[in-house]
């Protein structure tokens, strides 16, 4: 019995990772999944940050000078789709990856092979995307996608095959998103240490546990709405056309009800973040542990009853539009909490200045300023001027950027001694902290006087006098742009250890949390004897 | 604190001398032409300036901490201050002070939103109509790919306006130009509307999603196909308003614009009977059997051709990327008429449907596109039109 039992450790210990490429495609390790889910979102987002420089090149100037409208269009929308799909989400989901089972102190995620499938659908989804891009550029394609992310019909219905492209891409995201959760919600369920219980979990782990929640809850609409689409594109079903008795505010409904929670699910993550960042670099616990939990709910449940704000101008009852204004005010409720809890955290604490705490104090304050705009937007009289103009534009770059690019930007720099067991250059972070903060905030704080002033959205092409701005917006956009060079060269620096320091296990002076009880870097296996806690939360060694 | 008081009035006059200097640049609504505009404008700069406020206080209470709470001066961390009574309760706290400041906004948002929301329903001139909320007259607003069509229904006026070329700089466009100030922003035909009358329009759309937005009437409205919405507004100063389309509709999108000229009412009657001059001029002529002459359908084509076609296929007839392909020398446009006249009457893909034409039109159109740019095919007569549809 006991010959068996040590036959068994043994043969667990040796065997180490696999060579070659066989250890990535058939990996099951939470670590190498969670690292090929950071990469590809990496590439994604240099992939959408071009789309996003095409976009800013060609508004720099009045004209056409670079695109033509139709590939415009194409790109605007690929932007979005990329950003979205592609970078953030995957992002969110390698940290949850990698961190997930190390904060709980389980061995991996519960179910490994699924994890494994939820991955490997990404890279068969971005291509069919690019696809869906490339596509009209080939005899025979059709016309581009000049939609926008929305997909509203009877657009829709009119572009060519690269549509049928986009559908099948969105159900293959869809499928990977609702895999993906089902096996953190599992994970978090099953897999905590003794002792971990739900109220002492890390909140980085609540937050994906609402996250993981509210994707199964709102992708299966979104995959309902676009199968619709695709019937009425070829197989003469009339769900959203007009003329045979349908009804194109129907899938608006059905987008938004996906699309709305949709934020949350790019924000709280992110939230996720900042609540492990902040107290660490303020050497003091979460302010409002408990409200802060409330406030994710309470946000998660109110973000799914609120979608129509989307749509005000499409002449809902007076009724239906009071309704949706007043829920959409109170989101600032549990958003305003969760701010309100994060000054808190910092208040009476002592703080130093590190890139994560950098990019944590900066995206408070933006995301205070784009949730204030947002609560503009929710007034619907006074959204009947800013809908669809540029002031929409910014409000959610405002939101997105800082609420969940720059607070995983933040996760990674704090986590990448963990990974990687070197810290990086914390010169090169501070360079790429300041280039992005006075790139992002010159191109889109410009864009709300040029949404005011009445600039539309998604055009190509403008009048005169939406010059000046746009071509300040377009130079920052670049400034902005390029100063993601400085974090690839940061992350690869610090991956190969040039003119880098080793990482203690506890990388920081401040960081809390079993993630910092293994060595750095984290073994291939962590935890494969589940981890003591205490009564109040702490590691036992 | 001294250093952070001097930095921060630094920023201060930073933003106040940038708002001057960026005054003339429109960095607000451009000023209301109705009553319900300016309502609208009132709750815009409340919210603003309650959201500018609640800004500055957080931004204070933030740059206070992060020179204050600081490990370099020696601050060492409160590891209590989240179990004091502060930390226990303010959870109630925040979302009492947040609701007390949405309610205040929602309460000064609603009364705005209940009177203009829904629009009129009666006529003011009906018997029995509820004078408060009445109508005087209608005007539809329909939507195409990629013009705006705009009918009066009771007088029985209908016409098209249409985006009006102009020249800029970094594209060398077309002829006819006014000024580079309104490139993007004129029109062939200028909606005329009269002042200090209740106006109900009637929104909708014939193809795509389309939104009827000019700022200083104070709404927006999307153009849905299928749907009629009804919005209104009384225009209350003399002048001429610009706006475009707000939702995107496909490729040309950025040339939709909108121009709205508000006249006196006597004005307004002078100008509608000479539109229904000029229509029952055009019912006359498609009446009269005339033999239209090939140079004759050359002229009238290129004037169609120019308005209703060169947004796609370009005034030279080159077209534009895969989509809008070329006409010079086009199989199409060289080829039989009977092809060429059903592509243009019942489109296909991207190109739309043009049965809305009168046989003149289309025929003139046709026979421009069959001998411009060095074509030369057959001449298309409006009998054949008539024939074809």
């Amino acid at each position: 019995m006991s010959t068996t039992t040590m036959n068994a450790t043994h043969s667990h210990d040796d065997h180490g990772p696999l060579k070659g490429w066989r250890r990535w495609l058939y990996s099951t390790n939470h670590k190498d999944i969670g690292t090929m889910y950071l990469i590809f979102a990496l590439i994604m987002l240099f992939l959408g940050g071009a789309s996003a420089m095409a976009i800013r090149a060609e508004l720099m100037y009045p004209g056409l000078q670079l695109l033509d409208p139709d590939l415009y269009n194409n790109i605007v929308t690929n932007h979005a789709l990329v950003m979205i799909f592609g970078a953030v989400m995957p992002a969110a989901a390698g940290l949850a990856n990698w961190m997930i089972p190390l904060m709980i102190g389980a061995p991996d995620m519960a179910l490994p092979r699924m994890n494994n499938l939820s991955f490997w659908i990404l890279p068969a989804a971005a291509l069919m995307l690019i696809l869906s891009f490339v596509v009209p550029f080939f005899p025979g394609g059709g016309s581009q996608i000049n939609t926008g992310w929305t997909l509203y019909p009877p657009l829709s219905l009119k572009v060519g095959m690269s549509m049928d492209f986009l559908i099948f891409t969105i159900h293959l995201l869809g499928v990977s998103s609702v895999l993906a959760s089902i096996n953190i919600i599992v994970t978090i369920f099953n897999m905590r240490a003794p002792g971990m219980t739900v109220w002492k979990m890390p909140m980085f782990v609540w937050a994906w546990l609402v996250t993981a929640f509210l994707l199964i809850l709102i992708v299966p609409v979104l995959a309902g709405g676009v199968t619709m689409l695709l019937f009425d594109r070829h197989f003469g079903t009339s769900f959203f056309d007009a003329a045979g008795g349908g009804d194109p505010v129907l899938f608006q409904h059905l987008f938004w009800f996906f699309g709305h929670p949709e934020v949350y699910v790019l924000l709280l993550p992110s939230i996720g973040v900042l609540s492990q960042v902040i107290p660490a670099f303020s050497r003091k616990p979460l302010f409002g542990w408990n409200s802060m939990i409330g406030a994710m709910i309470f946000l998660a449940s109110l973000g799914m009853v609120v979608w129509a704000h989307h749509q005000y101008t499409i002449g809902m009852s007076s009724a239906a539009v009071n309704y949706f204004m007043i829920g959409t005010i109170l989101i600032s409720i549990p958003v305003g909490l969760m701010k309100f809890n994060f000054i808190a955290t910092m208040w009476r604490g002592s703080m130093t200045f590190e890139t994560p705490m950098l990019f944590a104090i900066s995206i408070v304050i933006m995301f205070v300023f784009g949730g204030l705009t947002g609560v503009m937007l929710a007034i619907v009289p006074a959204d009947m001027q800013y809908h669809d103009s540029m002031f929409v534009v910014a409000h959610f770059h405002y939101v997105l950027l800082p609420g969940a690019v720059m607070a995983l930007f933040a996760g990674v720099l704090y986590w990448l001694p963990k990974w990687t067991g070197n810290m990086y250059n914390e010169k090169l972070g501070k360079w790429f902290f300041w280039t992005s903060l006075i790139g992002f905030n010159g191109t889109f704080f410009v864009q709300h006087f040029l949404g005011l002033a009445g600039m539309p959205r998604r055009i190509v092409d403008y009048s005169i006098q939406f010059a000046e701005f746009n071509f300040i917006s377009s130079i920052s956009a670049f400034v902005y742009g390029l100063s993601h060079l400085i974090f690839l060269y940061l992350v690869i620096t610090t991956i190969k250890g040039i003119g880098t320091t080793k990482a203690k296990p506890r990388s920081w002076e401040g960081a809390q949390g079993l993630e910092w009880e293994v060595e750095s870097p984290a073994p291939f296996h962590t935890w494969e004897k589940a981890p003591k806690i205490d009564k109040e939360g702490h590691y036992v060694k | 604190m001294r250093q952070a008081a001097k930095i921060f009035s630094l920023i201060l006059g930073v933003l106040i001398i940038s708002g001057y200097a960026f005054a003339e640049y429109g960095l607000n609504f451009p000023a209301p032409a109705t009553d319900i505009g300016q309502e609208i404008y009132d709750v815009h700069m409340f919210t603003m300036i309650v959201s500018t406020i609640l800004l500055l206080i957080i931004f204070t209470i933030i740059i206070y901490s992060l020179f204050k709470f600081r490990k370099s001066k020696g601050y060492e961390a409160d590891q209590n201050f989240h179990k004091s009574w502060f930390g226990t309760w303010s959870w109630v706290m925040v979302p009492a002070m947040v609701l007390g400041v949405d309610f205040y906004i929602a309460g000064e948002a609603q009364g705005v939103l209940d009177k203009f929301w829904n629009a009129p329903k009666q006529n003011c001139a009906r018997e029995g109509a509820n004078k408060d909320h009445c109508f005087d007259m209608n005007v539809k607003t329909i939507g195409h790919q990629w013009w705006w069509e705009y009918e009066f229904p009771e007088q029985g006026v209908n016409f098209n306006g249409k985006f009006y070329p102009i020249k800029v700089e970094s594209r060398a466009l077309d002829k006819d130009q006014t000024s580079e100030e309104l490139y993007l922003r004129d029109v062939d035909n200028q909606l005329v509307l009269p002042v200090d009358t209740t106006i109900r329009f009637l929104n909708t759309s014939v193809d795509v999603l389309h939104a009827w937005w000019v700022p200083e009437l104070g709404f927006k409205r999307d153009s849905i196909p299928g749907y009629i919405m009804e919005t209104w507004a009384t225009i209350e100063k003399e002048g001429t308003y610009r706006g475009q389309c707000a939702e995107l509709c496909g490729t040309w999108h950025a040339k939709m614009p909108i121009v709205v000229k508000a006249v006196s009412k006597a004005d307004f009657e002078q100008w509608i009977e000479g539109e229904k001059a000029k229509l029952l001029a055009k019912l006359q002529e498609a009446n009269s059997n005339k033999d239209w002459t090939k140079d004759e359908l050359m002229t009238k084509g290129e004037q169609v051709y120019n308005t209703m076609c060169a947004g796609c296929h370009q005034v030279s007839g080159l077209g534009l990327g895969a989509a809008f392909p070329a006409l010079k020398n086009s199989p199409v446009a060289m080829g039989p008429a009977a092809e060429h006249i059903n592509m243009v009457l019942n489109g296909k893909n991207t190109m739309p449907a043009w049965k809305q034409l009168s046989d003149i039109d289309l025929a003139a159109v046709i026979t421009y596109e069959r001998n411009a740019w060095g074509n030369s095919a057959s001449v298309v007569k409006p009998a054949d039109i008539k024939a074809a549809r």
